[in-house]
């Protein structure tokens, strides 16, 4: 019997522990049980920090006692989080989820990870993914796919899966992921948890086992969308190490949640994303969520989006081309195994990606693709002159089970239909869970905005997220 | 026929910017001599996760660069990767610039006037060094990564040289002109400053394969591997008659000691780098403003300051040496006043402690040189042979002598200054 029989949220942890209600020794003490009960079925975790964690709960514990202002000064005091395992961190291993990592112990911590502990939070472990951040199953993990918690018989999504599992299953209030082609709105969506990608900028990549440069949003899952909220407030920012964030000020995306939308807002869903959706229960959540906007007063109107139906081909010339690129370094001399050891959807990316930047298909593939790209990001451009957001499914169907699209990368390609345009614009897009399916698989819709206005999607999710449940 | 042989020589100059920091990462970008490896961090060794962010400084070094050599600079920039496996390279592919460099369609005047066309001028990272040793018995490679991210400067003239002299000039204008501009000590013993000529001839219309050479790190070197390869393609060309294709270029290095070059890998003619645009950095725009701040920065330039100096009278070889040498330029500079030819050439020829005051050694040293010491030196002589006596009694002591040989002296050589004798009178009886 714990303390926590609910899934508890980092604001209701925090209320909890600075009433003390409960001692950070005992949250992480909590967590860490349910990770020992579940995670040999879920395999969400590769890596618990027990000792470590149980460590610093300890010191944390002594400074509450002390100072008891100290949940003012660092948000996230002693609350538990999980890094996806292409997260840096220092003296802790950090696999890719790949056997070329297996045993890599790094030197430094990645920016967002300094930035979380910086805030108080304490790192519980390290979390499953697709071998570096490759996959939209789970499946493409070298030490063993993860289960949905939902029923452990389909995928969790991917690449972020252990994230989205662990939160799905209560093992953590919140984990971080990263997302380049969806990677953290489609397992939060299989899973039933909130999953947000920024903007591209919005959060350093310094520190992240790099998948594809110019497509990697780093973000996290939560259980609700004022967590979402609380952690970009941390983690977002300019980063002196990476110079691919933005200068623009964060705003404090928290206070800004509930404040009414703005008057006369409207979303638009795109027409090209509704050809050739097929599943009865992606498109009656979809309509639920239209019902829920209605009561919101928020108008819905159809738009076009044209080019999207290039998206995946330019997604998957784009990101194999900078997957072969970043890949590069992992040559077993300074440090990992030998490429030998990189699995086969690594190998293919790699092949693909030598491919289009060779020599005389740079033009035909890579230059096209970007030329391409460009078309996508100005669809959307045109689009946010009319509306103020885009409303889709995340994924064109609900979780499907372990082993149905590994023969065929082709499919498991095109689950990526609704997320990665985003990736392509560099816009931030958050997954929310609306329902369930009759097999009790979690259903959930996405919203998109402009580039770097994630205040404006927070403050959507977070009225709908509130109209949903009847607040 | 045989005489028409016309070199065709372009140049491919490396330069190390001698900036604080590296062009990615903050680690100091000075590793000569340092203990191996300790100056690295995540960034240049290439760890997982680890992303560039452009040294500013460099940026503008090598636009200075451009600028001095009448480039053009470019608005829209960005870095490329240049991907090729190494193990000094870390992250498997250098970054660098392909398509767009920041400064391009550039010229520099060598004496004769000729104009020698610069391509290109681009920044891109050094790699790490490689030693070959052995350990106990065992022969290792091991890798030191102190240089691996040092900013580089890539300078890349079009094939318009026609002699090694040519080349050497232009090599040495080059030096002279980064060295000016303070953005590098381009120590060639350092490795700061490497060349790569491309060299082959025209025999009456005719084309001599292309040929590359390699690890030439002195000027001299240069010129004796240019040498070398000239004569050897000749008389490779009236052997075989072969001609310069799109595939037969071909890189030779060159053995200092033996003065001669030898073959190295055959140059693949489809080599392929997989440049692409490099996502980690965001293009750089350089707006004409900044253009504008940076020129007005630029120090004088060597030719500019050997045009200036030889407007005042200084002769062509004393102001090509003081356009090299700042803190001499500096001196003859604040003393304006002082006749600029003599005292340039008595800065040069190191008869002026350019530390102490400079005006009362500029007098006492030109004064002999007014009543022009070499027409007196004979009338001395012929003075002190008619008067042994006198010379005697000077050596015995008696000081006072001096001035009945001084009145000799004028006898002959009317208006000579008295001080000036009375030194060189001095002088001689030592």
């Amino acid at each position: 019997m714990t303390k926590m029989d609910q899934p508890k949220t980092i604001h209701e942890l925090t209320t909890d522990l600075a009433s003390k209600k409960i001692s950070v020794t005992e949250v992480v003490a909590d967590y860490l049980t349910k990770i020992d009960q579940r995670n040999g079925e879920l395999n969400a975790f590769l890596t618990v920090a027990a000792a470590e964690a149980k460590e610093k709960a300890k010191e944390a514990d002594a400074v509450i006692a002390h100072d008891p202002d100290i949940f003012t000064k660092k948000p996230f005091f002693g609350i538990p989080v999980g890094h996806k395992d292409i997260f840096l961190t220092r003296g802790l291993k950090t696999t890719a989820g790949s056997k070329v990592l297996a045993n890599y112990i790094p030197q430094y911590s990645s920016t967002v990870v300094k930035k979380l502990e910086a805030a108080g939070a304490i790192t519980l472990g390290k979390l499953n993914c697709d071998a570096w951040a490759h996959g939209a199953s789970g499946e493409n993990s070298d030490f063993g796919p993860t289960k949905n918690p939902h029923n452990l018989d389909y995928v969790p999504g991917g690449s972020s899966s252990g994230s989205a599992a662990a939160v799905a299953a209560d093992l953590l209030p919140f984990a971080t992921g990263t997302d380049t082609g969806g990677s953290i709105r489609q397992p939060a969506n299989f899973c039933g948890v909130v999953g947000l990608k920024p903007s591209y900028g919005r959060v350093s990549r310094y520190g992240i086992v790099a998948m594809a440069s110019s497509l990697d949003s780093i973000g996290h899952l939560t259980h609700d969308v004022y967590d979402a909220a609380a952690v970009l407030e941390i983690t977002a920012g300019k980063d002196p190490y990476d110079a691919s964030t933005t200068d623009l000020p964060v705003p404090t995306y928290t206070k800004l949640l509930d404040q009414p939308l703005p008057k006369k807002f409207k979303i638009g869903i795109a027409r090209e994303y509704l050809e050739g959706l097929t599943d009865k229960d992606v498109l009656s959540s979809l309509e639920a969520a239209k019902a829920i906007l209605a009561r919101m007063g928020v108008e819905v109107i159809e738009i076009s989006l044209p080019h999207t139906k290039y998206g995946i081909a330019v997604y998957y010339i784009v990101q194999p081309s900078e997957v072969s690129s970043n890949l590069a370094r992992y040559d077993g001399i300074r440090y990992g195994n030998a490429r030998a050891s990189f699995g086969d959807e690594a190998k293919r990316r790699i092949m693909i990606g030598t491919y289009t930047l060779s020599a005389g298909y740079y033009d035909a593939y890579y230059l096209k693709a970007m030329q391409v790209r460009t078309l996508i990001r100005q669809d959307f451009d045109q689009a946010f002159g009319e509306v103020d957001a885009l409303l889709s499914p995340t994924s064109p169907t609900p979780a499907f089970k372990l082993g149905q699209n590994t023969a065929d990368p082709l499919a498991m390609y095109l689950a990526d239909v609704y997320t990665v345009t985003a990736n392509l614009a560099g816009l931030p897009g958050i997954a929310l869970p609306t329902g369930k399916t009759k097999e009790n698989l979690p259903l959930g819709i996405q919203f998109l905005t402009a580039q770097y206005t994630e205040e404006k999607l927070l403050n959507l999710a977070y009225h709908f997220e509130k109209t949903l449940h009847g607040k | 026929m045989e005489n028409k042989v016309t070199p065709i020589i372009g140049l491919e100059v490396h330069v190390e910017l001698t900036t604080k920091s590296k062009m990615f990462c903050a680690c100091p970008a000075d590793h000569f001599g340092k203990s191996p490896n300790s100056q690295t961090c995540p960034v240049c060794l290439g760890l997982p996760g680890a992303l560039p962010v452009p040294n500013k400084q460099a940026i503008e070094d090598t636009i200075k660069i451009g600028l001095a050599l009448n480039c053009e600079v470019n608005e829209n920039n960005h870095f490329d990767r240049k991907q090729y496996f190494y193990p000094d390279l870390p992250k498997g592919y250098q970054i660098s610039q392909y398509d767009q460099p920041l400064c391009h369609d550039g010229y520099l005047t060598l004496d004769s006037g000729k104009k020698i066309r610069i391509l290109r001028v681009h920044l891109e990272e050094d790699t790490g060094k490689l030693q070959h040793t052995t350990i106990g018995s065992e022969k290792v490679s091991l890798v030191d990564f102190n240089r691996s991210g040092v900013p580089l400067v890539e300078i890349v003239s079009e094939p318009d040289l026609s002699s090694s002299e040519e080349a050497k000039e232009y090599l040495k204008k080059i030096h002279a002109i980064v060295r000016q501009l303070d953005v590098t000590t381009a120590d060639m013993e350092k490795g700061q400053m490497r060349l790569e000529p491309t060299v082959n001839l025209n025999v009456a219309s005719h084309f001599t394969p292309l040929v590359e050479l390699k690890n030439i790190n002195s000027f001299n070197f240069a010129v004796t591997a240019l040498e070398y390869e000239i004569k050897r393609q000749l008389s490779e060309w009236q052997k075989t008659g072969v001609e310069k294709t799109k595939s037969n270029k071909t890189t030779r290095g060159y053995d200092s000691v033996k003065k001669i070059t030898f073959p190295q890998r055959l140059k693949e003619e489809a080599k392929d780098y997989r440049y692409f645009p490099e996502p980690d950095i965001p293009p750089l725009v350089i707006r004409p403003s900044v253009v504008e701040k940076i020129k007005k920065t630029l120090p004088q330039l060597p030719d500019a300051i050997i045009a200036q100096l030889i407007a005042l009278g200084v002769k062509m070889n004393d102001a090509k040496i003081l356009s090299k040498d700042k803190t001499a330029l500096a001196a003859l500079r604040a003393n304006s006043g002082l006749d600029q030819a003599k005292l340039a050439s008595l800065i040069v020829n190191k008869k002026i402690d350019l530390a102490a005051d400079i005006e009362p050694q500029f007098t006492r040293l030109t004064q002999i040189g007014e009543t022009d010491a070499a027409k007196l030196a004979p009338l001395i002589d012929q003075v002190l042979m008619e008067n042994p006596q006198v010379v005697e009694d000077y050596k015995k002591g008696k000081i006072t002598v001096l001035g009945f040989l001084i009145g000799q002296v004028r006898r002959t050589a009317k208006g000579a200054d008295a001080k000036t004798i009375s030194a060189l009178l001095v002088d001689k009886l030592k």
